[in-house]
């Protein structure tokens, strides 16, 4: 009988299997950048501008205002998403990458947790890409916005463990379209993105709040753009840093079961 | 000073599910020796390797390798390990050159050595030519070549090799054999798995034979061959008299469709009784090979 929540052994030889994929980024980075400069421009305009300019403020702020962290809290989930999901299963099966590392003295649960890292690293990439350009809008409040740079890191790390459960069941991998459609379109339509929260009923919002990851990052990347901080921020923190805690180590283990036979 | 075996497995066992992969070998190979594995496809060499390079848990019995538990030890074996693996598993997001450079960050070697070690490496697999090409545009030889360059760059103690020569060309394949033997005579011990049974007479100086994860068979070639077959193979055209021919002489033959074949160690007594005695014609005699054991001993059978 598996362990689903077995401590993975982990040592700083993780480290090498997140170099190997910057190294390959890095091989690739005009195509990398321009995807996260691109789309909240995308956005912005047609949502922030275009619909905004027939809705009044929300909560005492212009829509653009209000939209803009949630872009940002979109971006940190699809980067690290994406490549926890896709990137990685081309990886583990097309590539046969991770076959070719556990032959070497690292362990299957450093791959993975190196994979995690990784994934996350892209949500702070991206970040750090995306942040000056809606600060460019005059969208978000600083200097304070800046510590979005060092959350997006956990951010990521919460959607990377997250997708990285599903590639692990994943039979094939149009199978993973099913937690794209089904887990990250109602996230990105119904975790305080582009309206509050609080004028879905109020088991919708109870459901957000204690399953949608998303919500809390949204929540947590709103108060520091409206420059609001309040004691919610450590609420939605801690349920960050257990629920990341907790699909970091099922993900690792479910990898192990399906790669270790 | 204690001389230890650089792997001893006993009652080796190796299920998926229900279905036993590797039922109970034992072996050990010894330091400098070149070690094969021969056997139909499905008799569990694969299954055999993996557990050796501690990518695959075993089920039960015991496995050392250079005196340490694959349970317990894996990265401290896998430090002396150089795996080139069946299934071709270069990383096609890289570069030759850079293939061999990410491999080596595995191993804590540092830039430096590194960059020495795959120059002479990629020279001596003659891929230097091939450097800055990605892995997508190599031919399968190529890749071949690549990968025991890359199981390489660690210098390994323990060379493990599932069919590493498939698909090669016959000037490859002699590279690749001229390679073995100079590691070998550096001490390096060799495991390795083929179908190519003139490469295992060639370069083993043991070697089993498995069927269904079973052992049937162990020694050297020659030994192997001497103990199952004798020196020499007559062969004869199949007809209704040879059968009574040699159940008259007692011989050791075998039916193979039209042909049968006589396992002697005096093939000159034989071809002249069956010249003789029993008037038969078209005779022809020849050295027993490992092909004649391997086939004798797994039968002729397609495996599913
Ligand atoms: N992961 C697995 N799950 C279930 N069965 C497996 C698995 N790996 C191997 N087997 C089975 O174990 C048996 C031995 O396979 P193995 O790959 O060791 O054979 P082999 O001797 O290397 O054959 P070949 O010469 O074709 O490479 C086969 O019947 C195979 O189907
Ligand atoms: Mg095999």
């Amino acid at each position: 009988m598996v362990n689903y929540l077995q401590i993975p052994v982990l040592s700083r030889r993780v480290m090498k299997v997140w170099l190997r994929n910057w190294d390959v980024f890095l091989k690739t980075y005009k195509v990398n950048f321009l995807p996260p400069f691109l789309e909240p421009l995308l956005y912005l305009f047609a949502l922030g501008f275009g619909l905004g300019t027939f809705i009044a403020d929300i909560q005492g702020v212009s829509y653009a205002r209000f939209i803009a962290p949630a872009l940002i809290a979109i971006s940190i989930m699809n980067s690290s998403f994406f490549e926890c999901t896709f990137s990685s299963y081309v990886r583990m099966y097309y590539q046969k990458t991770y076959d070719a590392i556990i032959s070497t003295p690292l362990n299957i649960d450093e791959v993975i947790a190196g994979e995690l890292l990784w994934g996350a690293t892209r949500s702070l990439i991206n970040t750090i890409i995306m942040l000056p350009v809606i600060a460019a809008f005059g969208l978000i409040e600083l200097p304070v916005s800046l510590l979005i740079i060092p959350f997006s890191f956990l951010g990521g790390l919460l959607f990377a463990s997250v997708a990285m459960c599903f590639t692990a069941i994943s039979p094939n991998i149009t199978a993973l379209n099913y937690p794209a459609f089904l887990f990250v379109t109602p996230m990105f339509l119904f975790s305080g993105t582009f309206f509050p929260l609080s004028v879905l009923p109020q088991q919708v919002q109870y459901f957000a709040l204690t399953v949608l990851p998303l919500t809390h990052v949204v929540m947590f990347v709103r108060s520091l753009t409206l420059g609001t901080p309040t004691v919610h921020l450590l609420f939605n923190l801690a349920w960050i840093v257990v629920v990341t805690t907790l699909f970091f180590v099922l993900s690792v283990n479910l990898m192990k079961k399906r790669l270790i036979n | 000073m204690v001389i230890i075996s650089v792997i001893v497995a006993e009652d080796l066992v190796k299920t998926f599910g229900e279905f036993v992969a590797v039922d109970g070998i034992s072996f050990m190979v010894e330091e400098g020796e070149v070690f094969g594995f021969l056997g139909p496809n499905g008799a569990g060499k694969t299954t055999a390797m993996k557990m050796i390079q501690c990518v695959s848990p075993k089920t039960s019995g015991k496995l050392e390798v250079f005196g340490m538990d694959v349970n317990t030890h894996q990265s401290e074996i896998k430090r002396f390990l150089g795996i080139v693996p069946q299934e071709t598993n270069l990383d096609p997001d890289f570069s030759v050159y850079e293939n061999m450079m990410v491999y080596s960050r595995y191993f804590d070697i540092g830039r430096t050595d590194a960059r020495k070690v795959t120059d002479e490496l990629l020279d001596f697999v003659q891929l230097d030519e091939k450097k800055n090409v990605n892995i997508e545009q190599l031919s399968g030889g190529m890749k071949r070549r690549l990968i025991l360059a890359r199981a390489l760059i660690n210098s390994p103690r323990l060379l493990i090799l599932d069919e590493p020569t498939v698909g090669l060309d016959p000037q490859a394949r002699h590279l690749i054999w001229d390679k073995l033997r100079s590691l070998r005579d550096k001490n390096v011990t060799i495991v390795l798995t083929t179908h190519y049974l003139d490469e295992a007479a060639q370069l083993c100086n043991k070697l089993v034979i498995m069927d269904h994860g079973r052992i049937l068979e162990e020694g050297s070639p020659q030994e192997i061959v001497k103990n199952n077959i004798g020196t020499d193979i007559v062969e004869v055209e199949n007809g209704p008299e040879v059968k009574v021919c040699l159940d008259d002489m007692t011989a050791d033959y075998e039916i193979i469709g039209d042909i049968v074949q006589v396992y002697t160690d005096d093939p000159q007594q034989v071809t002249s009784h069956l010249l003789r005695e029993c008037m038969l014609g078209k005779i022809t005699a020849r050295t027993a090979t490992l092909e004649d054991v391997f086939l004798k001993l797994t039968g002729r059978k397609l495996r599913e």
